[in-house]
């Protein structure tokens, strides 16, 4: 029975090597081969050479059709030394490909020859492991991945829908999610701010929140800001370069102060709203669709905007509407799909029934229209409580 | 007659109910209907955007729109929680 040695010599008598000098030749012609990578990934991850395609040579059989489906197309495969390349040539030979040939002494060569190399951004093997399922996605796959995680989110509100948002967006593996909130948890709380626990009381909710997103995942890094939002800071915290603002405030001074300041720093919001049994999301993109300002010019008076604490909501509704922010922004941060700019969403958790209302831009909106008048940071608590005065 | 979408907001004025029906060939005149039924939701109404088939009447002719028989019309104010 012939040893590894013999087969491999024995291998590479059938098959055509070239050296490295040849190789780099070849790759700077204006018709260079197909340059086939088969070592295993953690080899790949570490350094490859630049134009190569990688197939692992254990799964060299299967996918080779679908990468080169011409048989007449020159190939060149190559692995550390030049051993396992060799054994995938013969098999490439095998199946129908017609000119196939092995890098002699492999990529370990290459680099010897002080050739160029390359190494991609990738995902660790835990990583690969820890967001599987959004890599068989077509739509995420491992680019999108890399995207959620060098993304920033900024969470206004760690309350009803910042709960829900922040740990469906800390599980997806955005990178870093800044949240805003001045509270500290209190037991009225707990029947739907599942962010925080029973053992949370008393706590400020950037605290608990951060405790509870950094022992889901610790990828993410959370900044947080134990303030209320305010003209004053506006500037300070929406300048570290946020993809993304879920809002998720409980009043009305903090959604206009948010949507002025997002038109102003460009960032998009992802708008939620929830009320006893109803919900209401939308986006708003700026220069790509209204503001709240062009939706709402105005705030109601309080007594016909009664808050959930005074008027109550289900636990279960800002689950819903915070998951529907959270799939929002994943989208806005990977540029897939359909966001709802434009658009609004009203849920009715009563009926189960979805209603979309189209939005548009106001061109004589104050802060996003043609020619606004209001251009700098208001009193907003005054300007919430003025109006119908 | 129409069908308005009573937001939860307005509904002790409406004595609770969701959707209420309304006549009337355009928005003021659905609205004037509605007032006259329910009389507390005077001076109420227009804090409330109005869709009419999902689109908002300012961006068509205001309270003049005209409402079509069986239209869904949709009474939507803003909301503050985010609690």
């Amino acid at each position: 029975m012939a040893g590894y040695r013999e087969l491999l010599q024995r291998v590479k008598a059938e098959i055509d090597e070239i050296d490295a000098q040849t190789a780099r030749e070849l790759l700077d012609t204006a018709e260079p081969p197909l340059l086939v990578d088969v070592r295993r990934r953690d080899e790949w991850d570490e350094g490859h050479i630049p134009g190569a395609i990688h197939i692992p040579r254990g799964s060299l059989e299967s996918r080779i059709e679908k990468a080169v489906p011409e048989r007449e197309r020159p190939v060149v495969l190559y692995c550390s030394v030049g051993e396992r390349s060799a054994f995938a040539a013969r098999t490439l030979g095998e199946l129908g490909y017609e000119d196939v040939t092995s890098l002699a002494g492999g990529f370990t060569d290459w680099k010897r020859n002080g050739f160029a190399t390359q190494v991609d951004k990738a995902l660790d093997r835990e990583r690969r492991t820890r967001y599987s399922r959004h890599l068989l996605i077509p739509e995420v796959g491992e680019e999108g991945q890399l995207k959620l995680l060098e993304s920033r989110v900024l969470l206004v509100g760690a309350g009803g829908l910042g709960s829900p948002a922040s740990l469906y967006l800390a599980a997806a593996g955005v990178g870093r999610l800044g949240i805003v909130d001045a509270d500290v948890v209190d037991e009225s709380n707990l029947q739907r701010q599942v962010v925080h626990r029973t053992g949370d009381l008393g706590t400020p909710k950037v605290d608990s929140a951060r405790a509870a997103i950094e022992a889901l995942n610790p990828d993410v890094d959370v900044v947080t800001f134990r303030e209320r939002l305010t003209s004053e800071n506006a500037d300070k915290i929406l300048g570290h370069g946020w993809d993304a603002i879920v809002d998720g405030a409980d009043n009305f001074p903090t959604r206009y102060l948010v949507n002025d300041a997002s038109v102003w720093h460009d960032v998009p919001v992802v708008h939620g709203s929830i009320y006893r049994f109803e919900g209401q999301v939308t986006v708003f993109k700026p220069g790509a669709g209204p503001c709240y300002r062009c939706l709402f010019p105005q705030p109601p008076p309080p007594e016909l905007a009664p808050s959930c604490a005074e008027g109550g909501v289900l636990g279960v509704l800002p689950g819903v509407i915070g998951s529907l922010q959270a799939n929002e922004t994943l989208k806005l941060l990977l540029g897939i799909g359909e966001p709802l700019v434009g658009r609004l969403l009203l849920f009715d958790a009563l009926t189960t029934t979805f209603d979309e209302m189209t939005l548009r831009r106001n061109p004589s909106c104050p802060v996003c229209g043609e020619d606004p008048t209001i251009t700098e940071y208001v009193d907003y608590v005054e300007f919430c409580a003025g109006v119908h005065a | 007659m129409s069908v308005v979408r009573i937001p939860p907001t307005l509904r002790d004025d409406t004595r609770g109910a969701r959707e209420v029906t309304a006549e009337g060939d355009t928005v003021r005149d659905l609205l004037d209907d509605l007032t006259s039924r329910f009389p507390t939701l005077e001076g109420k109404l227009e804090f409330a955007n109005v869709y009419v088939e999902g689109e908002d009447v300012r961006t068509l002719d205001g309270l003049d729109t005209s409402v079509a028989d069986d239209s869904t019309v949709i009474l939507l104010p803003a909301m503050a929680g985010g609690c």
